[in-house]
């Protein structure tokens, strides 16, 4: 049971299902909410809010995908329509070839979700308690709950909590038993909203150890939204970036550079105390004493730079910083906005 | 991937049964996926073991604090004895209340008492339905592979509710040796069919209440009004209220149809409207139409809260 879904492949059988490269499609989906203001005391003003405004994309089997944007950016409800929770105003969405909002129970059994702020587990049982109901709710064999639980305790490391009730449980601790609890029936895709927020430092690390292995062994289709970009650094190949209802962005990280015009940082330390080296391509933004620091663009080669600077000056130790990636992607933000 | 997942679903449903074997009954629930869609009857058995798998939920949490739940189960216990000391009280004055002695009121008190205990015990928890919609927790119910109306049903589910059903029952049997009735088999028959039919037709208002939330977030105060208000007015004779009143509730929200209708056939006495005698036997009727009415009123709700989330 350990195979990836790589070598098992989709058998002839499941027609409803997508194949690998869409499994997750979306074409055209929009959100449209009527908001209501009050004006008055009876008195209310209708207004439409295009929350997601035609968002296209797939995602194949055993992705890892992160999805960021600011808050009120269309995140949680792209999240909500994959999960079946709201039905589009418009465009096609198919999750492993079912419509979410059509078919709901039956996706049920084929996604988990974890929604960071809110626990599914049970607040004063013990947190073994929550596993047992799961077990009984998504009618998951025995002998395979047992196998999926076991190797959720020792990967996330639940042994002594087990028989703890949930309200005794740590931020950290949670957050974990959360993540258990949405994987004991083998979801093919985990959605995880915010997972890591408020937790420590170690507590990250181990949530996304986790969730790097359980990507790799088991080939589970990941999405993430989240607020803290280390997350996303650490866990996905690719980035979705969402802003104003539109995906602005879908493709690796690194290429986030390039989109956002940011800028890398070339750290230079001469022999001694010069005026601000003077090479084209890139510009003197600090100087302190013999040491220099020049802003060029990130998509550029450091080489031919370095290679000049070696050439002119008496150099004697560099770095390249990368850029900021949290600078990068508020420009994108706010270019967006004053367009 | 896709055998797997077939699999999956004939294991569970032939059940590796670690508990009770009517789990494993359905043979085309949601988790067999490939069948055609779930039928109404698929769906009612899926409702009623999540409600039960939820309901137990609740009640081992609910053991976590003992002492707690004994004292809330004798609170609300007396705090209903004590609803019926009123009308003791009051028939302490007077010997008769609209006409009615006090072993008639009784009958119709433990009637109304026992319905709406059923339906508040089983439904009690709705009134939370729009606490979840703003809090947005509803959201993870409706992840889960169940109805959601199952789940939201078996919400904070109270045994100590018990204590309303258990008052109930007593002041009807109390009733029942003070009041001399005319016993037909018709009669006898009619008692458990309208406590029955009682608690579907409340339970029928609590679930069109819940749907109204998914409206008005802030509305369980007005579903109150029609529950435990609905339950209050039963209590006394319909003889004491105004001929309109008695008309809404046996015409437009037929509540008359838990106890009054039938209850003053089984007790001889004449109803303020003119009805004729077969109304008697209609609760049954009137709680298949309540439920299916306000089936579709959750359905309206729910459907009404996908398409414009929270």
């Amino acid at each position: 049971m350990r195979s990836t879904h790589a070598d098992t492949g989709v058998t002839a059988s499941d027609s409803a299902s997508a194949s690998d490269s869409d499994f997750i499609s979306l074409d055209g989906v929009e959100k449209v909410f009527d908001v209501r203001k009050k004006t008055g005391f009876l008195r209310s003003e209708r207004r439409q809010v295009r929350a997601v405004d035609s968002i296209s994309f797939t995602v194949s089997r055993g992705e890892m995908v992160g999805y960021i944007g600011p808050n009120g950016a269309g995140k949680s409800t792209t999240i909500k329509m994959l999960t079946g929770i709201l039905t589009p105003s418009g465009g096609r969405l198919r999750v492993a070839g079912i419509d979410p909002s059509r078919e709901r129970t039956r996706l049920a059994q084929r996604i988990g979700v974890v929604f960071g702020q809110r626990t599914t587990l049970w607040w004063d049982l013990p947190l073994i308690d929550s596993y047992r109901l799961m077990h009984r709710m998504y009618r998951i064999p025995d002998a395979r709950y047992k196998e999926n639980l076991d190797r959720c305790v020792e990967l996330l490391e639940l042994g002594e909590l087990l028989d703890v009730p949930v309200r005794q449980l740590s931020l950290g601790q949670r957050m974990r038993g959360d993540i258990a609890a949405a994987l004991l029936h083998d979801p093919e895709v985990l959605y995880l909203d915010e997972p890591t927020i408020g937790l420590d430092v170690v507590s990250k690390v181990r949530v996304r150890e986790f969730l790097r292995d359980l990507n790799a062994d088991r080939g589970t289709t990941v999405l993430l939204t989240t607020h803290d970009l280390s997350d996303i650094e650490q866990l996905c190949r690719r980035v979705m970036v969402i802003d104003h209802g539109r995906l602005m962005y879908d493709g690796p990280l690194t290429g986030l550079h390039e989109v956002g015009e940011s800028e890398r940082t070339l750290v230079v330390d001469l022999e001694r105390e010069l005026p601000p080296i003077d090479v084209e391509s890139a510009r003197v933004v600090k100087v302190e004493g013999p040491r220099q620091w020049l802003a060029f663009p990130a998509a550029q080669s450091a080489a031919p730079l370095v290679a000049r600077i070696a050439a002119e000056y008496p150099l004697v130790d560099l770095s390249v910083r990368e850029p900021d990636i949290e600078a990068v992607i508020s420009r994108m933000y706010a270019g967006k906005a004053t367009s | 991937m896709a055998d797997l997942r077939e699999k999956r679903g004939s294991e569970g449903d032939t059940g590796s049964g670690s508990g009770s074997g009517s789990d494993t009954g359905s043979g085309s629930g949601p988790g067999t996926g490939f069948g055609p869609a779930p039928t109404y009857v698929s769906r009612l058995v899926d409702g009623l073991r999540a409600y039960r798998l939820i309901a137990w939920m609740w009640i081992r949490s609910t053991m976590a604090y003992r002492a707690s739940f004994a004292m809330t189960l004798f609170g609300n216990f007396a705090g209903t004895v004590l609803d019926f000391v009123a009308i003791l009280l009051m028939f302490s004055r007077v010997d008769q209340l609209g006409g009615y002695s006090l072993g008639e009121v009784a009958f119709l008190y433990g009637l109304s008492s026992a319905a709406f205990g059923v339906a508040d015990l089983t439904l009690g928890s709705m009134d939370r339905l729009g606490q979840r919609v703003r809090d947005g927790t509803l959201d993870t119910l409706l992840v889960r592979p169940a109805p959601v109306l199952a789940q939201v049903a078996a919400d904070r589910f109270a045994l100590r509710r018990l204590g309303r059903v258990t008052q109930g029952l007593l002041v009807l049997g109390y009733a029942l040796t003070v009041v001399d009735i005319d016993w037909t088999p018709a009669k006898v028959l009619l008692m458990p069919v309208m406590v029955v039919s009682g608690a579907a037709i409340f339970s029928a208002v609590f679930v069109a209440g819940g749907a109204f939330q998914f409206v008005a977030q802030d509305a369980s105060q007005v579903q109150n009004s029609f529950t435990y208000g609905g339950t209050t007015l039963l209590q006394y004779p319909p003889t004491v209220f105004a001929k309109d009143l008695v008309r809404g509730v046996t015409f437009v929200l037929p509540l008359a149809f838990v106890n009054w209708v039938p209850a003053l056939y089984v007790l001889g006495l004449p109803y303020p409207l003119d009805l004729p005698e077969w109304t008697a036997f209609l609760p049954p009727l009137v709680a298949v139409a309540c439920c299916g009415l306000s089936g579709l009123a959750w359905r309206a709700g729910l459907r009404s809260y996908r398409s414009t989330g929270s």
